[in-house]
């Protein structure tokens, strides 16, 4: 049963981190993220009031502790973070390139320009 | 360049007797590199912060191409490390009509001198590169290339730091130039060994490249 929870909990990583990565602007992917948040404060909250439960829900996952489906739980959403942050630091890497590459074309002579007093009048 | 102050001025200078036309991207540099560059005669385009070499590889040849005449363009790294005379007989290469692109290798003629770690990373990537382009180079990651006017207008790098160099043998690849390598020397000064990428940077260069 164990093998089955960590087969599943790679495959839960690889997947979100996927789906995540391709195109995590988008606002379906904001609004999956925001109902996984909910999703996890509410439970955050429920194992405040009934500490039994999560360890009931993880011995029928095949895991001993409640303490430790947390643990996989969180990592799931650690890595799912890494990769959308990651994601979006490159793209917001690509625009001040571009922001700046601007910049830098726009204060510099053109090079015909600069060029052409050495070429005559051309 | 990015904080090449002490050798920029020379490397300028030094082109400027074999080429009419320098153009020196400054990538944010703090020490005073883009000032040395253009009273050594260069035209200097200036990033307004530090971007990476392979954006400012990019924003050279975008430069470069707002000149209708051009016909090609040399990439020439400003820390000293290549010589005038190879960068001449590519362009040459490219003129005579050889090859539309014409690639810098320190590996073709064996003349390279480099220690055995970073004969690997190099090679290494020269490998990767031959496996997902197919194209048969024996030295992926050197800044001295010639490249055609045409082919140059096609490139477009997005990797900013290290791994813009297999990116840009990746395009290649996809647009098929006339293709050639040519035997250069690398001059390592005390200057340049003591500057150049260290070999951690290889990991850098790999993780870039696969995690996109």
């Amino acid at each position: 049963m164990i093998i089955v929870v960590q087969i599943v909990l790679v495959l839960a990583v690889i997947i979100g981190a996927l789906a995540l990565m391709r195109g995590a602007g988008n606002a379906r992917h904001q609004a999956v993220r925001r109902i996984l948040l909910v999703l996890f404060a509410g439970v955050a909250a429920l194992s405040v009031f009934f500490p039994g439960l999560l360890t009931r829900v993880a011995n029928l996952l095949g895991i001993g502790r409640g303490t430790d489906l947390v643990l996989y739980g969180l990592i799931v959403c650690f890595l799912i973070f890494m990769a959308s942050s990651y994601h979006r630091t490159r793209q917001l890497e690509a625009r001040i390139t571009k922001l700046a590459r601007r910049i830098a074309l726009d204060e510099a002579p053109r090079p015909d320009a600069a060029a052409g007093e050495g070429r005559g009048n051309d | 360049m990015y904080n090449e102050a002490t050798v920029v001025g020379s490397v300028v200078s030094g082109l400027l007797e074999e080429f009419p036309y320098v153009v020196c991207v400054d990538d944010g540099s703090s020490d005073g590199s883009a000032a040395i560059a253009r009273s050594a005669g260069a035209v200097v385009v200036e990033h307004p912060v530090n971007l990476g070499q392979g954006a400012a590889l990019q924003t050279g040849i975008e430069f470069a191409l707002q000149d209708p005449q051009l016909d090609a363009i040399v990439t020439f790294d400003a820390d000293g490390q290549h010589r005038v005379e190879d960068a001449a007989a590519m362009l040459a290469r490219i003129r005579s009509g050889e090859a539309e692109v014409v690639l810098g290798s320190r590996f073709l003629e064996g003349t390279a001198d480099v220690s055995g770690l970073k004969r690997l990373v190099l090679r290494t990537a020269a490998m990767q590169s031959r496996f997902s382009t197919g194209l048969r180079l024996t030295d992926a990651h050197n800044g001295l290339r010639a490249i055609s006017a045409p082919i140059a207008a096609k490139i477009q790098l997005t990797q900013n730091r290290m791994a813009h160099a297999s990116e840009l043998i990746q395009q290649l690849a996809d647009l098929k130039p006339v293709l050639v390598e040519h035997p250069v020397k690398i001059v390592y000064t005390e200057y340049s060994k003591a500057k150049g990428q260290s070999l951690l940077n290889g990991v850098n260069i790999l993780a870039d490249l696969f995690f996109r």
